[in-house]
């Protein structure tokens, strides 16, 4: 594979990089990204892995853009309302760089889907607004044994982590399972400011492309934690779990499965942290 | 008793770590505990003891995304 004068001009700021250089830049034009999630996180990620030159992203997500998303899912504009997020997302992605293909799933992430689809990718971005699908994104990829990329987002609260299966801390080596249905607000009851999603996103569009690149130390074994009210990040240990249901020493997950949808209702707010 | 919790020194009283839970209010069920580096067990959240110098992290679920 050679890049033409064009392509060369295009990703001339990576290859300056002594980290990428050309040979980078290939590993970059080579590699398969899955985004589940085409909204708050998956928009920021899709355009910089766009930008980046990334071969192939994968876009899966069953919704139609709202004219709620605008505040923060830039990737879609107000042209886009009521059309399927993928496709609008795929249309900004091709504007900005038609090097890229992208290859879009107007569906849900299930069990069903989950792992014939996360196999066919290098790299595995979270950019869903619920605990069920995170928790299938984080086994799927056990299953699978493919990075991925965690992200989430509440009211001024961000946070991401990198897991690589079997090597790494998982999701649920940290959240075994997830919260009592009505416990923790997701973004859709609870708000969230639009920026946040920029600002985690770009980390794990970052995070992806060291993965791709293999380069410098990615963000695993650690949590991520940004407050955007006092523009403060915090870094949490984590380590393997022993006890974690899916990869610890006496695994009872051996198997793909969803957990109950959430209910909307919110009882409890966290205002503790 | 000096502890750290989410990263900041705190003066706390209580036996356990369920206390310390309690004395902010938080359904130990919205967190995951970590005490000194590992994760702890929910179920051993009543009768683990706090000690002097601990650090303990209440990670909250964070769900959003889009």
């Amino acid at each position: 594979m050679e890049f033409s004068d064009e392509q060369v001009t295009r990703y001339s700021r990576h290859i300056l990089l002594p980290e990428v250089g050309g040979k980078g830049q290939k590993k970059i034009a080579k590699s398969r990204i899955l985004i589940v999630g085409a909204g708050g996180l998956g928009s920021p990620a899709a355009f910089y892995l766009a930008a980046a030159g990334v071969g192939t992203i994968g876009l899966i997500d069953s919704d139609a853009v709202d004219l709620s998303n605008l505040q923060r899912q830039v990737i879609h504009q107000t042209t886009d309302l009521g059309r399927p997020k993928v496709l609008s997302a795929k249309e900004k992605i091709n504007a900005l760089n038609p090097d890229v293909e992208v290859v879009t799933y107007e569906d849900r992430f299930t069990s069903k889907n989950a792992l014939e689809l996360v196999a066919k990718y290098d790299v595995v971005i979270d950019g869903v607004d619920n605990f069920p699908a995170k928790f299938l994104i984080n086994d799927a990829c056990f299953f699978a044994d493919k990075p991925l990329v965690h992200g989430g987002i509440l009211r001024f609260d961000g946070r991401v982590t990198t897991i690589v299966p079997r090597k790494s801390a998982c999701y649920r080596c940290v959240f075994k399972h997830p919260p009592p249905p009505g416990l923790v607000a997701s973004c859709q009851e609870a708000g969230v400011i639009g920026v946040l999603a920029g600002i985690i996103g770009t980390i794990q569009a970052t995070e992806a492309l060291k993965l791709v690149l293999g380069i410098g130390r990615p963000l695993t074994d650690r949590m991520l934690d940004f407050d955007a009210r006092r523009t403060a990040f915090r870094e949490i240990r984590t380590r393997k779990n022993p006890h974690c249901p899916l990869c610890g020493e006496h695994p009872t997950i051996t198997e793909l499965f969803d957990h109950e949808p959430e209910t909307c209702a919110v009882n409890v707010t966290s205002g503790a942290s | 008793m000096h502890v750290k919790i989410n990263g900041k020194s705190e003066e706390v009283q209580g036996a356990t770590i369920l206390d310390l839970l309690k004395a902010k209010n938080i359904d130990p069920h919205m967190v995951a505990v970590e005490l000194n580096s590992a994760m702890l067990e929910r179920d051993r959240l009543a009768t683990t003891p706090v000690k002097e110098g601990d650090q303990v992290e209440f990670l909250f679920y964070m769900g959003g995304g889009r």
